[in-house]
């Protein structure tokens, strides 16, 4: 087993990798395997993988990218993600994949699977359009025959022939991975003073680029040797994040919030390793086995309708007070529309609940963090007082 | 002294036939009309009304607000109440009206829906607009999913998916709502006068072709596609409009007569362009004075396509009911993947002979404006025509900046005057 410094910095190397390195390493030494990037927030990575290929996460560049050619495609009040994942095609750091999922998460990656198609024309490019209807004979149905094309087209890249038995090992693998995730999740949730929240993170975001097997082996260890961390537990307020779920904040912000006085006990960074929420069915056709698992998870998400019947902001509310967390902190992007239209819907859910909550927003690559520090601090503190009272 | 707009007879007919919907939504609580609250882009009007459920369409709602200067109140009251100043103006503009007491922009008050008719077409948008909607009414929501077409080609599987949910969600959620059973030799009956009206309205359209057009395609066109594309297609009202106006662009046509603006008509037609967008609703009048000062027509225009891609052949079928409603849905301009939409504008700027092209390109809506610098390279690739891009919004008029607009304008019909004046002079 590795120790924990060593995992952590390898794993910060891999999300730092803006030129894809071990995707580079891993076709070297897989010469028949293709690397397909998918965009946030869901993409089923187990139909790539069973096609023999690697599912590569491309959530755009952080601060580490100057952005000149991305901000020539996009105006001023679009977010930034889509003009760092243009910068890194453009700068032909994602020549080393052969394709690329644009799951329907909202209008800007709906369109920029259209400047792909207009800017790259060699190479695959699929919109995953995820069902809102959730009925099997309607929903399933259509998105069954997405996700057999799908399969199908992947294979036909590879050479590889469709195989019922070799998707069910896919499956399983995934499978595996979540629950190690959810693992993670539930382990920091109990002891956060010993996990942290930016190493937690970048364990988990190595997995965008980590072949399944080798990140499920990076999780299990990182959650060993946490838990057996002789960690003091500071006064932090525990807090739920939310917002953040397709351009992801810089490094420095999650270790802002830590450094203002918060333990981030749950949040919802990455929902592609998470979801669907529950074990896909490993019997059965797995086709049908990851429809179904789809319709049926009940996560909630601002790209994913809610029915009648559900009410907004009820997931959010269980999952903080399942995390214990005190308070809810809105981290949501600039110009997110899916998480800015949906943000007075779930504070309203809080309200009614009495959790308290800020919020802020911020840019992959915003750089000043004071006053963010001192918005969580402030945040922090008054939990802590009400707490108290 | 008020200065005189011009206008045309057609105009003025549907200005009576919109203030008698919103009288009748006025009315329709103490009549015990059952209202649907819908959106533009793939609606099922025809559908709605063959229940007798009255369409609202709130981004209409919106625009009319912010074209009687109402919408800049409205969008700060929902930015009091928590919505984002980052997000779509309609949808804020539409809250505020709510949260002001929901009084319409002609004066009377709205009424509240029986059901939200999602049909979720080509923006993410809707979709959250109907979920904050619903939170305040606590009405029921029918969604319909239209998939996106990405390559621009509507297929079967998608077209059968659609289909599927009209007949186990849609018509049962309204038989739900309304009351009443579902009709398919009333809904037939109605088609048949949608297409009636729509080849009316292709017939417009196309007369831009004629030199000089006796139609603006972009700031006019909005008025053309109005009944069409809102409460009153699948309406005897709708047939008759559209043959009146069609009627009166042909007799300018056969006049030799260029388009209505406001300032009057256009007689020395200097540039003919083809528009990327919507308009900004909150300077509407001096954004198309802009254009009519530098004598530029426009002649044909994405946003007239919202509704419906009509002048590529589409029409409601009366013998193919649920199945041509999806293919409507399908088929609307913005649920079209970026290739078709350059592939089209370049189409139109070759058809129509077009001197360069305008992207008009709006804060508030990405599903239209994410992507258009690259279109824009792309026509301009395609077509060898420089295009001009300006930035507006919707219905905030915050980010309506006349001077840099017109002064952006100006140096492109500069530049297309001294590109002709080269190619004279060659």
């Amino acid at each position: 087993m590795q120790q924990l410094e060593p995992l952590i910095a390898r794993c910060r190397d891999l999300v730092e990798d803006l030129d894809l390195a071990n995707v580079k390493a891993w076709k070297a030494a897989h010469p028949r395997g293709i690397a397909i990037g998918y965009l946030p927030i869901y993409a089923p990575r187990e139909i790539v993988h069973a096609a023999g290929g690697l599912p590569v996460g491309v959530v755009g560049a952080g601060e580490e990218l100057e952005i000149v050619r991305g901000d020539a495609c996009f105006q001023s009040y679009i977010c930034h993600l889509p003009r760092s994942v243009i910068e890194l095609a453009l700068t032909g750091r994602l020549d080393v994949l052969e394709g690329m999922i644009f799951p329907s998460t909202c209008d800007v990656i709906r369109n920029l699977s259209g400047i792909w198609k207009l800017s790259f024309p060699g190479k695959w490019t699929h919109y995953l359009d995820l069902p809102q209807n959730f009925e099997p004979e309607m929903g399933g149905v259509f998105y069954r025959r997405i996700l057999h094309e799908m399969y199908a087209e992947l294979c036909a890249m590879t050479g590889l022939a469709p195989d019922t038995e070799c998707l069910r090992a896919s499956v399983r693998l995934f499978n595996e991975n979540r629950r190690l995730v959810g693992d993670l999740y539930a382990a920091r949730a109990a002891e956060p003073w010993k996990f942290g929240a930016k190493d937690s993170y970048l364990v988990l975001r190595a997995g965008l680029v980590l072949p399944v097997e080798e990140h499920t082996t990076v999780l299990r260890e990182y959650i060993q040797l946490c838990k057996a961390r002789d960690v003091r537990p500071l006064d932090n307020a525990r807090i739920a994040l939310r917002g953040a779920f397709c351009e992801q904040p810089p490094l420095a912000l999650i270790q802002t919030l830590e450094r203002a006085g918060c333990y981030v006990v749950e949040d919802d960074f990455l929902p592609m390793l998470r979801w669907p929420s529950a074990d896909v069915s490993e019997q059965g056709d797995p086709l049908d086995a990851l429809v179904t698992s789809w319709l049926a998870t009940p996560c909630e998400a601002a790209s994913r309708f809610v029915k009648d019947g559900s009410e907004k902001g009820c997931t959010l509310v269980d999952s903080t007070r399942e995390a214990k967390a005190e308070g809810v902190i809105f981290a949501t992007p600039s110009f997110c529309d899916p998480a800015l239209l949906d943000r007075p819907m779930l504070q309203a859910a809080l309200q009614r609940s009495g959790i308290a909550f800020t919020s802020f927003k911020y840019a992959e690559n915003t750089g000043q963090m004071q006053p963010i520090r001192e918005q969580a601090g402030t945040f922090a503190d008054s939990i802590k007082l009400w707490g108290e009272a | 002294m008020k200065p005189t707009i011009a206008k045309e007879p057609s105009m003025l007919r549907q200005k009576d036939m919109v203030a008698g919907h919103y009288h009748k939504l006025g009315t329709a609580q103490e009549r015990g009309q059952k209202v649907a609250y819908t959106f533009v882009p793939g609606n099922l009007t025809e559908l709605m009304l063959s229940f007798d459920l009255l369409p609202v369409y709130p981004e209409i709602n919106a625009l009319q607000n912010a074209m009687r200067k109402l919408s800049g109140d409205y969008i700060a009251e929902a930015e009091r109440a928590g919505h984002s100043e980052d997000v779509c103006t309609y949808v804020k503009c539409d809250i505020g009206m709510m949260l002001k007491g929901n009084t319409g922009p002609t004066g009377e008050k709205m009424p509240p829906p029986d059901v939200l008719l999602l049909s979720y077409t080509g923006c993410f948008t809707f979709m959250k607009w109907f979920e904050l909607l619903r939170e305040k009414y606590r009405c029921p929501t029918a969604m319909l999913h239209v998939p996106y077409m990405p390559d621009g080609v509507i297929t079967k599987e998608s077209r059968d998916y659609v289909v599927k949910q009209l007949k186990d969600v849609i018509i049962p959620a309204l038989e739900k709502s309304s009351g009443k059973k579902y009709d398919e030799e009333r809904l037939r009956e109605m088609l048949k006068l949608s297409a009636k009206a729509e080849d009316d309205l292709v017939t417009v359209l196309e007369s831009a072709k004629h030199r000089p057009s006796p139609i603006d395609s972009y700031f006019g066109g909005v008025y053309y596609i109005g009944p069409l594309f809102t409460a009153f297609r699948g309406t005897q009202d709708a047939v008759d409009y559209y043959r009146e106006l069609r009627e009166e662009v042909e007799g300018r046509m056969a006049r030799g007569e260029g388009p209505i603006t406001p300032e009057g008509q256009v007689s020395d037609e200097r540039f003919r362009l083809v528009v990327e967008g919507p308009p900004n609703w909150t300077h509407f009048r001096e954004f198309w004075k802009m254009f009519h000062d530098e004598g530029a027509v426009v002649f044909a225009s994405t946003y007239t396509k919202v509704g419906g891609l009509y002048d590529r052949g589409f029409r409601h079928d009366p013998d193919r009911p649920l199945e041509s409603l999806a293919e409507y849905c399908l088929g609307c301009y913005t649920n079209l993947g970026l290739p078709r939409r350059v592939e089209l504008i370049s189409e139109y700027v070759r058809d129509y002979q077009a001197d360069g092209f305008v992207i008009n390109s709006v804060k508030s809506c990405d599903s239209f404006s994410s992507g258009q610098l690259v279109m824009l390279r792309e026509i301009e690739k395609r077509t060898g025509l420089a295009g001009a891009f300006i930035e507006t919004d919707l219905v905030d008029p915050r980010y309506f900046s006349p001077a840099n607009v017109r002064t952006r304008l100006e140096s492109y019909f500069q530049m297309l005057a001294q590109k002709r004046e080269g190619a004279l002079a060659r």
